[in-house]
């Protein structure tokens, strides 16, 4: 029984990272096409995807918009879990409710109805328009977070910074925020991971200055390549490398 | 004035951003788009006659109903998969892995979750393509003589997800285990239940809110999904994200595409209320 466990757990993992083996591994492959046989290794295809100004430039756009709309959507989460964990309003469920639900519907949907709007406004599609939609999706999540973390506890603190006469954004920013601190951390690197990775938002909002899977994806449609292979490998190691940064500090400090 | 009604009053201005930009950019174009399905498009001119003509058509012309019917089948599938896959692997992480390395295995079983979404799909046709790795390992190694067709099949979109899939569950169904006290095992042990009733009678039931999470969110999340089908299973058959994307770019009958995104959320919302009852939503 323990060995077949041990089996089953084996062949699972096996699963999970085959794609992940072939990716990075035919990254390195030197003839153009990323199937076996392998003939590398060389690094010229990493050379070529970093030499590459569309992609640096999506590169770069993806970061503004991930950085940027994780800001906007923490702020608004953030007032908005103070507003509604504090005291009880009438409607305050309703109102709850109305914040998540951009969580539930699928990110297709969002974006053909900003889609729909932004042509009937004349407002064309651009970065922007794919940092509006892409804190429409991080609100819910910040705001759910943040309310989840806010407790009695803060609560009392808020109180006696109060009556000892501190102005509301001064109780907000001087006392509540630093108590939240790893609920705010966690919520906004959350926020940049899900606009970081968003494809349809920023394939139906942009035109040009598009983000980096858009660009991606554009260079699927030309076949396989080891290039994409390279630009894929390279997306995964940045991702690992901010993970380990957050386990070894946010969430270390937030166990004690 | 009192003072309760001002505390009130002010706390509630704090929620006032977000919700006018929930509002604006959220329920507005929602609005918008379920006023826009009943038009219809003519030529390249949207009509504005409101009727449920795109309804209608929906569920009568074959090519667009099809499409309901495989992301159904195609979103069903993969979310059983899932569940069957993930369990074990959960229970296994939970209960066989000493307590300090179980940490390090469920962040290995969900490391593949940081590559992005558009290359994780691109890795499998890699993988699975005629000259893969998957056909020319099982050739080489003599199981097939030559290369079966997986690519731009339903078979290539349903592994493409049960690989993401997997690990989403893992991790809801893990973290469901060991909050379960092993004591509800030895207790069921004590009374005298066989190993396969102690599972069925004590372990299961007791899993079934963070099964059930996770295979809600699977399904909302797998049938909205336009990378995954689009990118392995190719265009013999299509989903309704594929038919919406579809509809957006060959002629830009936006009627049209409001209307099947409609259908989508009418879907998502039965699956929720069939499965809300398990859901431990009430938390947020």
């Amino acid at each position: 029984m323990r060995t077949l466990g041990w089996l089953y757990m084996a062949a699972i993992f096996v699963f999970i990272f085959l794609p992940v083996v072939v990716l990075v591994l035919f990254s390195f492959q030197d003839s153009r096409l990323p199937v076996p046989p392998f003939d590398g290794p060389t690094l010229k295809w990493y050379a070529q995807v970093l030499a590459d100004r569309g992609m640096m430039e999506a590169l770069r756009n993806s970061l503004v918009v991930a950085v940027v709309s994780s800001a906007v959507a923490l702020l608004l989460g953030f007032f908005a879990a103070q507003g509604l964990a504090r005291v009880r309003l009438p409607g305050s469920a309703l109102m709850r409710g109305l914040l998540i639900a951009p969580m539930t519907v699928s990110y297709l949907i969002i974006a053909l109805g900003l889609l729909t709007v932004f042509n009937n406004l004349g407002f064309r599609p651009s970065l922007w328009a794919t940092g509006i939609g892409h804190v429409v999706i991080s609100l819910p999540l910040c705001f759910a977070i943040l309310f989840a973390a806010m407790g009695d506890h803060q609560k009392n603190a808020e109180r006696a910074a109060r009556d000892l006469g501190a102005s509301d954004l001064q109780v907000l920013f001087l006392v509540t925020a630093p108590m939240l601190k790893p609920a705010l951390l966690a919520a906004f690197f959350l926020s940049v991971t899900f606009s970081w990775d968003e494809f349809i938002i920023a394939f139906l909002l942009t035109r040009f200055d598009v983000t980096l899977p858009v660009e991606i994806w554009s260079m699927l449609r030309s076949g396989l390549s080891p290039a994409t292979n390279a630009i894929g490998s390279l997306v995964f190691l940045v991702s690992i490398v901010i993970l380990i940064l957050l386990e070894l500090t946010v969430f270390r400090k937030s166990k004690t | 004035m009192t003072m309760e009604q001002q505390e009130r009053r002010r706390s509630f201005s704090f929620a006032v951003p977000a919700l006018i930009w929930t509002c604006a950019f959220f329920v507005v174009p929602f609005l918008v788009m379920l006023v826009l399905s009943l038009a219809h498009l003519e030529g390249r001119q949207i009509v504005q006659d409101y009727d449920l003509g795109n309804y209608v058509k929906i569920f009568t012309e074959p090519s667009l109903f099809k499409g309901i019917m495989v992301s159904l089948e195609i979103t069903i599938t993969v979310t059983i998969l899932s569940v069957l896959l993930a369990w074990p692997l959960a229970w296994i992480i939970a209960t066989q892995v000493p307590e300090r390395y179980q940490r390090l295995a469920i962040m290995l079983a969900v490391l593949p979750f940081w590559t992005s979404y558009v290359v994780r799909s691109y890795a499998w046709a890699l993988v699975l393509g005629q000259n893969g790795v998957l056909m020319q390992g099982l050739i080489a190694i003599g199981i097939l003589d030559e290369p079966v067709q997986i690519m731009a099949t339903r078979a290539a979109t349903v592994i493409g997800f049960v690989h993401f899939f997997v690990m989403l569950l893992t991790l809801t169904i893990y973290s469901n285990l060991i909050q379960l006290s092993p004591n509800y095992a030895r207790a069921a042990a004590d009374l005298g239940a066989s190993g396969w009733n102690t599972f069925r009678l004590v372990i299961l039931p007791l899993t079934l809110p963070g099964i059930m999470t996770g295979a809600f969110l699977t399904f909302v999340l797998c049938i909205g999904d336009y990378i995954t089908p689009q990118i392995l299973g190719g265009n013999n058959e299509l989903s309704m994200p594929q038919l919406i994307m579809l509809q957006l770019g060959r002629r830009g009958d936006f009627p049209m595409a409001s209307a099947l995104s409609v259908v989508l959320m009418v879907i998502v919302t039965l699956a929720y209320a069939a499965s809300a009852r398990w859901l431990k939503m009430e938390r947020v």
